[in-house]
């Protein structure tokens, strides 16, 4: 801990003479956020964090915003839902920060929505998953690449029935992500006639998966569609290789979190083999926009010394979007007003180390960029492989795709 | 969904993992069951340990039951340090053991949690094993080669202790002790001295625990958590400070979690073990088994 | 005793006076969210206190009766729109006849089995409110506030309010309890339930009714927990932070006397907050486990403890 505060300090320092001349007669400009740092979600919250202060040395560098430096105010919410409302309440009123970042992940950021509504302060978004669709805030913009609520589910099951399937599993943790996964992905079936054979939700910290791969499997599904966190991610793909799922399965994953951590995959290695599942950015040729390749140098550095995930393809990059999303529109306003800020979110499409980016109403992306891809070719306990391209291969998006689906799944595997 | 080989499968499952619960419980079989120590801090210094067996496996390379057994006579010492430390400020003071006592140890699990989370971070970590990963397939179904190694494992130490309990005559004083303080007090034995002696070997058995711990799911800084119910209802149902009623017990409560997963719903599991418990403690408040 | 009385309702009056006072003096909101938790705490710590404290049946859980609470609001709120006066209402019924159930189910065991047994409860209540897809289940779900009413300015000032009367009113309630016959029988079969039994002290019955006050308590304190979040979910309401924290706060400020879980709850309250906006990491949950351990072993009276026993001293002297 001591050590990153030490980190902060010297970064800030170096910023500091960098831009002395432009800042040195004005107030930095705060932008306050809390972060998982403890708890459950701090394995996410750490890297998206390292991310957004790449960003800010980065902008400090070639001078500021506004001619002003640019400051972090950063609290730790424990990964907990009950402790954010005070901690933003902290960084409105007392703190008095111009510009606000959602922590990352669903749960932190639910209960601060009414109050920044309120406020009328603009929120950017970190990964959560469908947090505005009761609050309406038009002020609301997030940075995940998810597009609209069902695409999610769309994309996979379309890369399902062109591979034949035509019945489908649902295997979900009983969380508030994978429960959401799992809704649109029963409404997106029942529009396709896709029935469901096998529908269950475990819970967390289950130990012990092979008796429900077993369930699974007795069910003869086409398409398995998980939505799992990491610890469950690492259990359900060894029960699969130690139990197996049946012949009959074409595709097999969707929604697995834990599968774009760089220590996960490592360890893990061979087992991935086969899965097809979501993700963000992948270094696969076309994911890369001007200054994604220098961010990932600078991160692959500062990573070890911080102690988080080394490859941080996942959650890290749109942190720094998200301080190009604000970038961005206080340029081109030349102001923090708030409403003119979201009125250029609205109807601007900005560019970012991970691609353009453009907002429908609801705040979040006019289309998904949520990728799926097959991992191909992995082996044990090498990290580096990852950094390769061809070992996560898109499927979808279309445009994006960099190869083909080898099915069915037992096949993918060998 | 509802067939005889999914249940015969589950039921085989379900003895498997009990034998893993049973390994993870047989201490504070010990510890709580033989000496009334209000030991919640039990699956906290589990988690440890496997931390420590993930230490050893990551860096290097140490075969994981191997670093269990590695790290045991440290734990040995630690458990000797902490029931000393316990005694000292609870037990010689009388009154109110129980409650502070109680309040000690969650607070010392607390402790324990952040202290690894600061120093491993949050992320699960797991181990490397040739064992790890392979199935045999018996009769027609595929096992998992790990659950077979907890089997094993939890026979091996079932046995050991009961053997040592009975047979050796430390093991026989530490039973003594456990069924009338006073009496061995009168025969000129130092009974905390034993007391202490006993926990130091509750801990101890924690090293290969933990091995399995890690070897049969990831582990976290927080599973600890999980564990105090299962752990819990497994001695309480026991009936505290029997060994082969606590294979036997962890092995009931295996097949009701297994059961419960593959035929209701998996949902309902974690709520199957502290419902047997809330269940056995209104019938019997002093275990099922209550050897008072 | 008489004169107690009158400083004690006099200084309780004075606390509400000052913080409805400041509802419309002081802007900054922030003061109020802080506030909020720590009047949260308070209560918790004192109700926690009634059958911890004076019977000494140690508790874990306060996060079930907690999270009853907040998930009996967002029911009352989502099925008939209910007004938050009758949602606290409503929790502190269903928290006592919860304390009654758990109580009748758990109070015949003795030291470490009800503790464990309280543990037990959490996880089954917490993971029935998991299945109950209507109630959000594990997804969690989010809920409105209706406008504020005068004399608040916003919704939070008047939900610290509503807690700082919860406050007086948890304070008053163990204050009586303690100086009466029912405060007198636990302490009793605190000290040896045997022979309080033996000595015709309706222990059993001492203990339902001190179990049915402190769940009352406790769930009523959860119940404007819903409106301060708008937004539940079972993994936050339930979370065991709860349970130890308040366990924590009573045993610190000292369970003999009603003003240390106050204290305590104060103390460590302020020192979370203080934490979380200044070092703000794993050493702020480190803090809490280290102090609880401190107490526990050094000063097994709490603060209170100290204090008395420093004014022994000084008196001897």
């Amino acid at each position: 801990m001591k050590r990153r505060t030490f980190l902060g300090a010297a970064i800030t320092g170096i910023g500091v003479s960098l831009i002395g001349k432009a800042g040195a007669d004005q107030p930095p400009i705060k932008i306050g956020m809390s972060m998982p740092l403890t708890g459950g979600l701090a394995g996410g919250g750490k890297p998206s964090l390292l991310g957004i202060e790449i960003w800010r040395d980065d902008i400090n560098a070639k001078g500021g915003m506004l001619g002003r430096k640019v400051e972090l105010v950063v609290y730790d919410d424990k990964s907990s839902a009950s402790e954010t409302p005070a901690l933003y309440s902290k960084l409105l009123d007392i703190d008095k920060v111009d510009l606000l970042f959602a922590p990352y992940a669903t749960v932190p950021t639910a209960p601060i929505m009414p109050l920044v509504k309120q406020r009328g302060m603009v929120l950017i978004g970190n990964f959560s998953f469908q947090v505005n669709s009761k609050i309406h805030h038009d002020m609301w913009f997030n940075n995940a690449p998810w597009g609209p609520a069902d695409a999610w589910a769309s994309a996979f099951l379309d890369i399902g029935q062109k591979a034949g399937g035509k019945t489908v599993a649902l295997l979900t943790a009983d969380q508030e992500f994978a429960q959401n996964l799992a809704k649109t992905a029963r409404e997106v079936a029942g529009k396709r006639n896709l029935p469901i054979v096998f529908d269950q939700a475990y819970p967390p910290n289950t130990v012990e998966f092979s008796s429900i791969i077993r369930a699974l499997s007795a069910a003869k599904p086409d398409i398995v569609y998980v939505a799992s966190y990491p610890p469950d991610s690492a259990g359900i793909l060894r029960a699969v290789n130690e139990i197996g799922v049946g012949d009959n399965v074409k595709l097999f994953g969707g929604g697995m979190v834990g599968l774009q951590f760089g220590p996960v995959m490592a360890k893990m290695g061979s087992l991935l083999n086969g899965v097809v599942n979501f993700n963000t950015w992948l270094p696969e040729p076309g994911m890369y926009y001007d200054g994604t390749k220098a961010f990932f140098e600078e991160y692959s550095k500062r990573a070890v010394a911080a102690k988080v995930d080394p490859l941080g393809f996942y959650l890290a990059p749109f942190g720094y979007a998200s301080g190009q999303l604000i970038a961005a529109a206080v340029k081109a306003t030349n102001s923090l007003d708030q409403k003119a800020i979201a009125k250029y979110l609205h109807e601007n499409e900005v560019k970012t180390i991970v691609g353009p980016i453009a907002f429908s109403a609801d705040g979040e992306r006019k289309e998904t960029a949520t990728l799926q891809a097959q991992f191909q070719g992995i082996v044990d306990n090498n990290i580096d492989q990852f950094k390769k391209p061809g070992k996560q291969v898109i499927l979808f998006p279309e445009k994006l795709k960099s190869g083909n689906l080898i099915t069915p799944f037992e096949a993918a595997r060998k | 969904m509802f067939s005889m080989d999914l249940l015969l499968e589950a039921v085989v499952t379900g003895v498997l993992l009990g034998c893993f619960y049973a390994a993870v419980s047989i201490g504070l079989s010990v510890s709580f069951g033989l000496l009334d120590v209000p030991q919640v801090a039990h699956p906290a210094f589990l988690v440890m340990a496997s931390y420590a067996v993930f230490f050893l496996n990551d860096g290097y390379d140490i075969d994981p039951l191997l670093a269990g057994v590695l790290i045991t006579p440290l734990l040995f010492v630690f458990g000797l340090l902490a029931y000393r430390l316990y005694y000292e400020t609870f037990e010689r003071r009388g009154t109110d053991a129980a409650v502070r006592g109680i309040a000690f140890f969650f607070g010392i699990a607390f402790i324990i949690e952040v202290l690894l989370i600061l120093y491993f971070g949050v992320d699960q970590r797991s181990v490397t094993a040739s064992y790890i990963g392979k199935s045999w397939r018996i009769a027609g179904m595929r096992v998992p080669l790990r659950l077979m190694v907890a089997f094993a494992v939890a026979g091996g130490l079932t046995l050991l202790l009961s053997v040592y309990l009975s047979r050796t005559f430390m093991g026989r004083a530490i039973r003594a002790v456990a069924q009338d303080e006073e009496a061995v007090r009168l025969m000129g034995a130092n009974p905390v001295r034993i007391k202490q002696w006993a926990f130091g070997i509750a801990t101890a058995v924690l090293g290969v625990a933990g091995a399995l711990l890690i070897i049969v799911s990831p582990v976290d800084p927080t599973l600890d958590r999980a564990y105090i119910g299962r752990t819990f209802c497994v001695v309480v149902m026991a009936g505290l400070g029997s060994m082969t009623g606590t294979l036997i017990a962890a092995i009931i409560l295996g097949i009701a979690e297994t059961i419960v997963l593959t035929m209701f719903g998996a949902s309902w599991a974690p709520a199957i073990s502290f419902a047997l418990l809330l269940g056995i403690l209104a019938v019997r408040p002093q275990g099922l088994l209550g050897r008072r | 005793m008489k004169r107690n009385a009158i400083a004690f309702w006099g200084f309780a009056l004075l606390f509400l006076a000052a913080i409805l006072l400041s509802a419309q003096f002081v802007a900054n909101e922030y003061w109020f969210f802080a506030g909020y938790v720590i009047l949260q705490f308070i209560v918790l710590s004192v109700a926690w206190s009634i059958l911890g404290g004076y019977a000494g049946y140690v508790n874990f859980g306060t996060s079930a009766f907690f999270g009853v609470g907040v998930y009996t609001a967002v029911f009352l709120v989502s099925a008939i729109g209910a007004p938050l006066a009758l949602q606290i209402a409503v929790a502190a019924i269903v928290g006592a006849v919860m304390g009654f159930a758990v109580g009748l189910l758990t109070l015949r065991m003795q030291g470490i089995f009800f503790s464990i047994a309280t543990i037990a409860v959490t996880i089954v209540v917490e993971t029935t409110v998991t299945n109950w897809r209507s109630l959000g289940g594990a997804a969690g779900i989010q809920i409105q506030r209706p406008p504020v009413t005068a004399p608040f300015h916003s919704y939070v000032q008047m939900l610290v309010f509503v807690q700082a009367l919860l406050v007086v009113l948890s304070v008053a309630i163990s204050r009586y309890i303690q100086n009466s016959w029912i405060g007198r029988g636990l302490q009793a079969l605190r000290d040896d339930e045997l022979a309080a039994e033996c000595t015709g002290v309706p222990t059993l019955r001492l203990k339902m009714t001190a179990c049915v006050i402190s769940g009352a308590l406790m769930c009523a304190a959860g119940a404007p927990g819903a409106m301060y979040l708008q937004y539940a979910d079972p993994a936050s309401a339930f979370n065991l932070n709860y349970s130890v924290s308040v366990l924590a706060m009573a045993l610190i400020g000292g369970t003999a006397h009603w003003i240390g879980p106050v204290i305590g709850a104060i103390l460590l309250g302020v020192t979370q907050q203080l934490l979380t906006v200044t070092i703000s990491s794993e050493v702020n949950v480190l803090v809490l486990g280290v102090m609880l351990v401190l107490f526990v072993v050094g000063a097994p009276e709490g603060i209170i403890g100290l204090f008395r026993k420093g004014r022994r001293s000084e008196g001897k002297a």
